[in-house]
């Protein structure tokens, strides 16, 4: 490990290329960081403007609202929406993560994958049919599942096809949010499903359940019982609020960990089966074909995964200087163990610090302390979560599946910082 | 043991046994399979669920021409959206084409997905019929069935996949152990 001369043990570097230890961080407090520290990482100084008293001190603000929005100066924060050609309806939105921080999506940037549109529910008219192999056939109206007992935890949610860009030949030039935009981290609250199957009473022998939304696409996938048995909710609220119409109102199933599209969005309809029902979106798509034409199915949980958000495409670098990197972890497994970042495209790794609190199967916020010295660079980051699962490289994944289109790419993205501060998206 | 502190026992264990029976206020209502009729829609890949009613790939060419063409091209062949015919042999090939005859495993769900989901703007609005002879037309155009062979309830559960056989079945090894190596 190489160290600088200066003996201030928070300026340890800790990896190539200007990784600082991650304790400067930790200390939360510049005044820890001895004078000599601050003056190796400051920037050159620049004086200030003369302050003048802005005119929004001079007259009252505005009123109250009965419903928040953000700043207009925030106006181009945005989820980037993407369509299927002559369908309405069908298609993506992604969350613009390099524009974001914590760890909590914005309701109304949470990502969208519609196959055939949102539907306008009534949730006065809405039942949710619980049938099958089941002793007691029921239906629930929203009013009554208010009622209840409720869980709410701190979740992510991902489409199995988010970041299926970087499996393309050429590493997409786009805003991060573009590439890995189709995931979000809400808390959600919601019904534990094994009351209502209880409730049913599922007959013996029958280890399936067929979930089913109410819009126009019918969207259904099969999901274990012992899933839904184990720690899936019907999902009522999202940050509080009630469901938006984007992500499933009246009501969606909620599987933790598990791929986007089974985690069904206006929920209608379960059905106990004794075998995979498989539907289209379980066989056709949301599949991983291998170089040697067999291919994954039922694949599940979304696996170890991290990116650093900023710096990151749509972000440039303003000179030289300390900076703080930053970006997100999370895994379908479990918690988040460790996060490395790397400066010099991987041959040296510098462990991060992780946010608080640390949740299972939720976004995690890594934070990493760097001197840019104004030089090319190339940042990745690599996570570790509790299973023991590493993250892996983009290399391993195309040499199992090749350079096409394919679902489940957990692979570590990299960032290179040109010596002007623009950052591409590269494959290192 | 005191008395009172058998009957404390009796109670609390009484009260246990009713929190199991019941952690939720119950409050699901019962319906009969009749009423619940117009939604179970879904086909297992046994056939069951599979309707009554027949159709041949004749009668599934024109109603694919009508309902079905102008997104997914003459004869499926793909363009604008989903290409539904060909592509068999590609799956090893870095241009892979994934149609219903080169990558779908189960003929059920071809019957299902129609039912379900089409046509895109008008979904739900075929006859059980008019599905059986779209699932025709597509097996027939795949060269999986006969040109005038009848699908129907009995028929298309037999229907072997060309790429039945092409799925590694993950779950549930992956989900929890992961495919990540360690």
């Amino acid at each position: 490990m190489k160290k600088t001369t200066n003996t201030d043990p928070a300026l340890e570097v800790v990896a190539g290329n200007g990784l600082l230890h991650r304790r400067l961080f930790l200390t939360q407090s510049a005044a820890l960081v001895g004078a000599g520290g601050l003056s190796l990482l400051a920037a050159q100084p620049v004086d200030a403007e003369p302050l003048a008293v802005p005119p929004w001190m001079k007259a009252p603000g505005t009123h109250m609202s009965v419903y928040g929005s953000p700043s207009k100066y925030e106006a181009g924060t945005q989820r980037f929406v993407g369509g299927t050609p002559n369908v309405v309806g069908s298609g993506v939105s992604f969350t613009p993560h390099h524009k974001l921080h914590g760890t909590i999506t914005p309701n109304s940037l949470h990502f969208e994958r519609h196959h055939s549109g949102v539907p306008d529910i009534d949730p006065a008219a809405h039942r949710l049919l619980i049938h099958g192999a089941v002793r007691r056939p029921l239906t629930f109206t929203v009013e009554s599942l208010l009622r209840y007992p409720t869980v709410t935890r701190i979740q992510f949610l991902e489409c199995a096809g988010n970041s299926g860009g970087n499996l393309s030949p050429q590493p997409p030039q786009a805003p991060l949010g573009m590439i890995h935009g189709l995931m979000s981290c809400s808390e959600w609250t919601g019904v534990p499903l094994s009351i209502l199957l209880d409730e049913a009473g599922v007959e013996k022998g029958n280890e399936w359940v067929l979930a089913e939304g109410a819009d126009a696409a019918a969207m259904a996938r099969s999901v274990p019982l012992k899933k839904l048995m184990d720690d899936a909710m019907i999902a009522l609220y999202q940050n509080g609020e009630r469901l938006r119409p984007e992500n499933g109102y009246p009501m969606r199933l909620f599987l933790p960990g598990y791929e986007g599209n089974m985690n069904v969005k206006w929920l209608r309809r379960l059905k106990v089966v004794n075998a995979p029902t498989m539907t289209r979106d379980e066989t056709s798509h949301y599949t991983d074909v291998l170089l040697n034409g067999k291919a994954l199915i039922l694949t599940y949980p979304m696996e170890v995964k991290s990116v650093i958000t900023s710096p990151s495409t749509g972000l440039a670098m303003k000179g030289p200087g300390l900076y703080e990197i930053t970006g997100l972890a999370w895994s379908g497994l479990g918690k988040i163990r460790r996060v490395e970042v790397s400066a010099d495209g991987g041959k040296s790794w510098a462990q991060a610090a992780l946010n608080e609190p640390v949740l299972s199967k939720a976004f995690t916020r890594f934070r990493m302390a760097w001197r840019w010295n104004g030089g090319p660079a190339t940042l990745m980051s690599r996570a570790v979560d509790e299973t023991g699962a590493v993250q892996p490289t983009r290399a391993s994944i195309v040499a199992e599946r090749g350079e096409r289109q394919n679902y489940h790419m957990n692979g570590i993205q990299a960032w290179a910082i040109a010596a002007n501060g623009e950052v591409s998206n590269v494959y290192a | 043991m005191s008395t009172r502190s058998v009957g404390v026992a009796l109670i609390a264990s009484a009260l246990c046994v009713a929190a199991h029976a019941q952690s939720g206020p119950g409050l699901g209502q019962p319906v009969s399979a009749a009423d619940a009729a117009a939604w179970d829609i879904s086909i297992q890949p046994d056939g069951t669920g599979l309707p009554p009613g027949s159709g041949n790939a004749a009668a599934g060419a024109q109603i694919f021409a009508t309902h079905c063409a102008a997104c997914h091209g003459q004869g499926g062949v793909g363009q604008p959206n989903d290409k539904l015919v060909g592509g068999q042999g590609t799956l090893t090939q870095l241009q892979q084409v994934r149609t219903v005859g080169s990558y779908w495993p189960y003929a059920t769900t071809i019957f299902d997905y129609i039912r379900r989901a089409m046509p895109f703007q008008t979904p739900e609005s075929l006859t059980n019929d008019q599905v059986y002879a779209l699932t025709a037309y597509l097996l027939s155009e795949n060269g999986i069935i006969g040109a005038n062979d009848t699908m129907n309830a009995q028929t298309l559960r037999q229907v072997k996949m060309p790429n039945r056989d092409g799925f590694i079945m993950a779950y549930p090894k992956r989900a929890d152990q992961g495919r990540t190596r360690r």
